[in-house]
């Protein structure tokens, strides 16, 4: 890892903050566009849950006794539920932890 | 109300929103450290880029591999949202002096964004309703830097084997929570996360993230239209 790529990084995160601040009046984004802007968490952050999941470290599908699923699964129940981040990390973290330290001894 | 007391309600109304974030700090911090970066790097990526989600996504390219102008991509993408939030506040804050707007666009962040949001909406006529969102975002700033700084120190011993880099997915799966009700971001969702495992070897220069991304907007813009229509 680089400082530049870090830097670079910083400066277009920032510009997407500044940007609109600067440029605009007034609100002038039409619901349409801010409809699909507030899909952006639900079309990128998958593309980052799912591959760690379902593929093993060579890059194959493994999707059985796959730990990861299952854990994945449970904090899905959880967070659908309880609506809370908190509990939705640590109901996946216990039930991973328990299906590979005790489960799949 | 004063400037203070205006600073200071920010500041309380975005307290319980912090709650969720320190896990999320620690966590980055430790798998910072885990991927062999130092401290001084961990730590000023949560200065410099100061986005919980972009860093993480930051850090997982890096241990895939990708390039720079992939990653700097990537993190582009995953912080697109930002430009809502600056459309939204653009006029509340069009008064201001440019010194101002280039310090609150720092921390123009969603906790921030989220509470001085309604306070804004609420008193669209008070000149200094600016300093709630003082408030809000150095409130997270603060919070945001203890916590990586806390999970640097523990990422130095916390042992590999407990497959912390599960945790990423956790992580990001409860940032979706609130969107498992709605049928069309769970659509959304299926199609990113299914592009993106199919992509992981397919599509070169661990660019997966952003093909998954975009596919995944064209849906979500498709199904927007046909939605309007309708109405």
């Amino acid at each position: 890892m680089h400082w530049s790529t870090i830097i670079y990084c910083g400066i277009i995160t920032y510009l997407t903050r500044f940007s609109m601040i600067f440029l605009l009046k007034e609100d002038i984004l039409n619901d349409k566009t801010k409809k699909i802007l507030s899909y952006v968490p639900s079309a990128i952050f998958p593309a980052i849950i799912f591959p760690p999941i379902f593929l093993d470290n060579t890059g194959s599908l493994d999707i059985e006794n796959n730990p990861k699923i299952i854990a994945a699964i449970v904090a899905i129940i959880i967070g659908y539920f309880s609506r809370s981040i908190i509990a939705t990390i640590f109901a996946g973290l216990i039930s991973y932890f328990f299906l590979i330290f005790v489960y799949y001894q | 109300m004063t400037k203070s007391k205006i600073f200071f309600k920010g500041i309380l109304d975005v307290g319980p929103l912090m709650i969720p974030v320190v896990p999320f700090g620690i966590i980055y911090g430790v798998i910072g450290m885990e991927l062999g970066l130092s401290a001084y790097m961990t730590l000023g990526m949560s200065i410099i880029i100061f986005g919980g989600a972009s860093q993480i996504v930051l850090l997982q390219l890096f241990s895939g591999g990708a390039s720079s102008f992939v990653t700097i991509t990537s993190v582009g993408a995953v912080n697109s949202r930002h430009l809502l939030y600056g459309a939204v506040f653009a006029e509340y804050l069009s008064h201001l002096k440019i010194t101002w707007k280039i310090i609150l666009s720092y921390v123009l962040i969603d906790q921030a964004f989220a509470v001085s949001n309604t306070y804004f909406k609420n008193n669209k006529e008070n000149e200094y309703k600016h300093y709630h969102l003082l408030g809000a975002g150095f409130t997270c700033w603060i919070v945001w830097q203890i916590s990586t700084i806390l999970g640097i120190v523990l990422g130095s011993v916390v042992p590999e084997e407990l497959g912390l880099s599960f945790t990423i997915s956790l992580t990001f799966l409860a940032l979706l929570i609130n969107d498992f009700r709605k049928f069309k971001n769970i659509i959304v969702m299926l199609v990113s996360g299914v592009v993106a495992t199919i992509g992981y070897n397919a599509i070169p220069f661990q660019a997966y993230i952003i093909v998954a991304a975009l596919s995944a907007l064209l849906v979500a813009t498709l199904l927007t239209l046909t939605n309007l229509k309708k109405n």
